[in-house]
């Protein structure tokens, strides 16, 4: 039995993939705990936010697309551009509001994009990356193309008339696109309990006509299959399906959050339920990964996001000039 | 030439276009079948077919979101918003995605669309039916807006719109739609960013938008009687603005009215206005810059009030005749 198989795994992945997931996992940890790091260290700007404890959710669903698809991301995106292949260290320069950063440094944390790689940008609102999916899936249809387009957003997202709009009108022209709902409990400090009168966000797939399923967010394996599943369906013409994956952010909202709204205990619980864990206990189990290989995948990781740290110092700023360019294509 | 209606030139330059860019197509609510609520696509489901000419739930804000979304991707949209009004429902997808994409992408991807939407008042149709919002768009880096005023401009800037590679809203007047104007019948480009003198003129210029620009002819017809020579310039796009004709004007009449449609507080003629003023032109005023718009009130249903809330031929007449010292 092959090892995708034994990870019960309903996609065939190659050893070395496999293995690079571990490594993007960790990838977008150090990069979000460094960047909380020189938040905190007021050693960049603005505001950011992070998706510690939510790596499943992001590198799942994109190891099962094909270069040729498509994203949309969130503000609490760096996971999502990671997995979806964005380089560290351009990721690190906009961060730094550096010229050789994604965006020039015109677009800071919530506005990473790569349009060439299919990475159709991250977005400061909650919601505003839903219609442009669909008009991503629409132009797939019209044109004919192969690529299917996976929309995230989180839980909160769902309460905005965006949400609506955008699944209706999918659903009704039978688009490319695959909705993944990063449920973390919290909209900014709104629970989803308090916000929500469902228990689970993927039953509002219903009123949409299309199928809805709920997954653990922090099971990477299961992340996966589910994508599969839904992105078979998109790519074979059935149109949307809406994923809710369950998971946990384990910083603040942003900065400036001191979580009054909920208790260390429920934090302490839901980081036993460390996507990155799981899913190295789930290598160990088939034998693909020791515990020194691990290590030394970690502190590879580890090593790039400090060679991107060091390219985004090294770089450049933008120059004055640099502010009115861009505005008209 | 031919005649035309400014609504027909308005569905010919898109037909025209879409027969030789397939990247381009409509859609919007009620386009189909039904023709559009003003009429404008009547006849486009039946030549293009239900895949060009989309059309769609009520729901703009995805309409709106998903010709960015297409743009961004290789196709080149047309979202007719039934109503300018409704703009407000779209404004996320419109304002913060649409217009900024570009910029916040560092200069990557590019949001080749057009918004073409009813605008004004005059038709009975209410506070929440008749609004000119022109304003609020123009005041957004990253997009273009447009007022034609007649179906020659409509029908040539709505070629350069859609050539364009950003995001612009094109303003058509419900007034407007049954003019009638010689049209060529193959495509042409007006270029935006360039005005037009309606009328020459050498005692006063009017700067007039819309369906002002024909109110205010008709007012220079009526002041010519009394000897007042008026220019009448039609900025026909907003943004971007052609200053160079506007001042050109001014410095040679030494006088100006400003007349929009749109409430005046906040106008675009509030721009222009101190546009003007902070140009050469400044020098060259003989007497304060007037402005006319809107009144400070929503858009009435009474047909008597609905009229007393945007500027007619009288009031420019007057604000003409006080500029020249002459009320």
């Amino acid at each position: 039995m092959n090892i995708s198989k034994q990870l019960k795994l309903t996609k065939d992945f190659s050893e070395e993939k496999l293995i690079a997931l571990y490594k993007e996992m960790w990838l977008i940890r150090y990069f979000d705990e460094k960047v909380d790091e020189f938040f905190a260290k007021g050693m960049i700007h603005g505001t950011t936010h992070l998706c510690v404890g939510q790596e499943a959710s992001a590198s799942g669903p994109c190891a099962v697309l094909e270069a040729t698809d498509k994203i949309t991301s969130t503000h609490r995106g760096h996971g999502h551009c990671i997995a979806k292949g964005a380089d560290v260290k351009k990721m690190m320069a906009e961060l730094f509001g550096r010229s050789t950063g994604y965006c020039k440094g015109k677009g800071g944390s919530m506005h990473i994009a790569d349009v060439d790689k299919g990475n159709l940008g991250a977005n400061g609102i909650v919601g505003g990356g839903l219609p442009l999916a669909v008009g991503s899936a629409l132009t797939a249809h019209m044109k004919k193309k192969d690529y299917v387009t996976l929309c995230f957003f989180g839980d909160g997202a769902t309460n905005e008339g965006s949400f609506h709009e955008a699944l209706n009108l999918a659903s009704i022209w039978k688009l490319p696109v695959v909705f993944i709902c990063e449920n973390n409990q919290y909209g900014m400090s709104g629970s989803v309990k308090e916000m929500m009168n469902i228990e689970h966000i993927a039953t509002r797939a219903e009123a949409y006509g299309i199928p809805g399923v709920i997954a653990d967010g922090n099971d990477l394996i299961e992340m996966i299959n589910v994508t599969n599943t839904a992105v078979k369906h998109a790519r074979n013409g059935d149109g949307p399906m809406l994923i809710e994956a369950k998971t946990y952010r384990w910083k603040g909202h942003s900065k400036s959050d001191a979580k009054k709204y909920r208790t260390r205990d429920e934090e302490k619980e839901w980081r036993k339920k460390d996507p990155i864990k799981q899913y190295k206990e789930a290598l160990f189990n088939v034998g693909l990964l020791s515990e020194e290989q691990a290590e030394a995948i970690r502190q590879e990781a580890k090593t790039e996001i400090e060679a991107a740290v060091k390219f985004a110092e090294d770089s450049p700023m933008p120059t004055l000039d640099d502010l009115l360019t861009d505005v008209y294509a | 030439m031919r005649e035309i209606t400014y609504l027909e030139a308005v569905r010919e330059a898109m037909s025209q276009e879409m027969r030789q860019n397939e990247d381009v197509f409509i859609l919007g609510e009620d386009i189909g079948v039904y023709g559009g609520a003003f009429g404008v696509t009547r006849g486009m489901i039946e030549e293009f077919g239900p895949e060009r000419v989309r059309n769609t739930p009520i729901s703009e804000a995805a309409i709106a979101g998903a010709a960015v979304g297409s743009a961004l991707t290789g196709m080149r949209p047309i979202l007719e918003l039934q109503f300018s009004d409704f703009i407000t429902i779209a404004m996320d997808q419109i304002v913060n995605q649409a217009a900024k994409i570009r910029y916040m992408y560092g200069g990557k991807g590019k949001i080749p669309m057009v918004v073409r939407t009813p605008s004004g008042s005059g038709t009975g149709a209410a506070a929440q039916h008749s609004q000119s919002l022109e304003a609020w768009l123009a005041h957004i880096p990253g997009l273009k807006v447009i007022q034609p005023s007649t179906a020659y401009d409509a029908k040539g800037l709505l070629k350069s719109a859609m050539d364009d590679n950003n995001p612009v809203i094109f303003y058509e007047h419900k007034l407007l739609y049954r003019t009638i104007a010689d049209v060529p019948e193959e495509l042409y480009c007006i270029p935006l960013g360039q005005a037009d003198v309606k009328r020459e003129g050498t005692d006063v210029t009017v700067v007039a938008t819309a369906v002002m620009v024909h109110r205010a002819l008709e007012a220079a017809e009526e002041l010519a009687k009394e000897g007042i020579s008026v220019e009448v310039v039609d900025p026909r796009t907003l943004v971007p603005l052609d200053t160079e004709t506007i001042i050109n004007s001014v410095k040679k009449t030494g006088r100006v009215v400003v007349v929009h449609e749109a409430v005046k507080r906040g106008g675009y003629g509030g721009e222009i206005a101190s546009m003007i003023a902070e140009s050469e032109a400044f020098d060259y005023l003989d007497a304060p810059i007037k402005r006319l718009g809107g009144a400070l009130s929503p858009v009435p249903y009474n047909p008597e009030l609905e009229k007393a809330h945007a500027p007619q031929v009288n009031d420019i007449i007057l604000a003409t005749k006080q500029a020249m010292n002459k009320a």
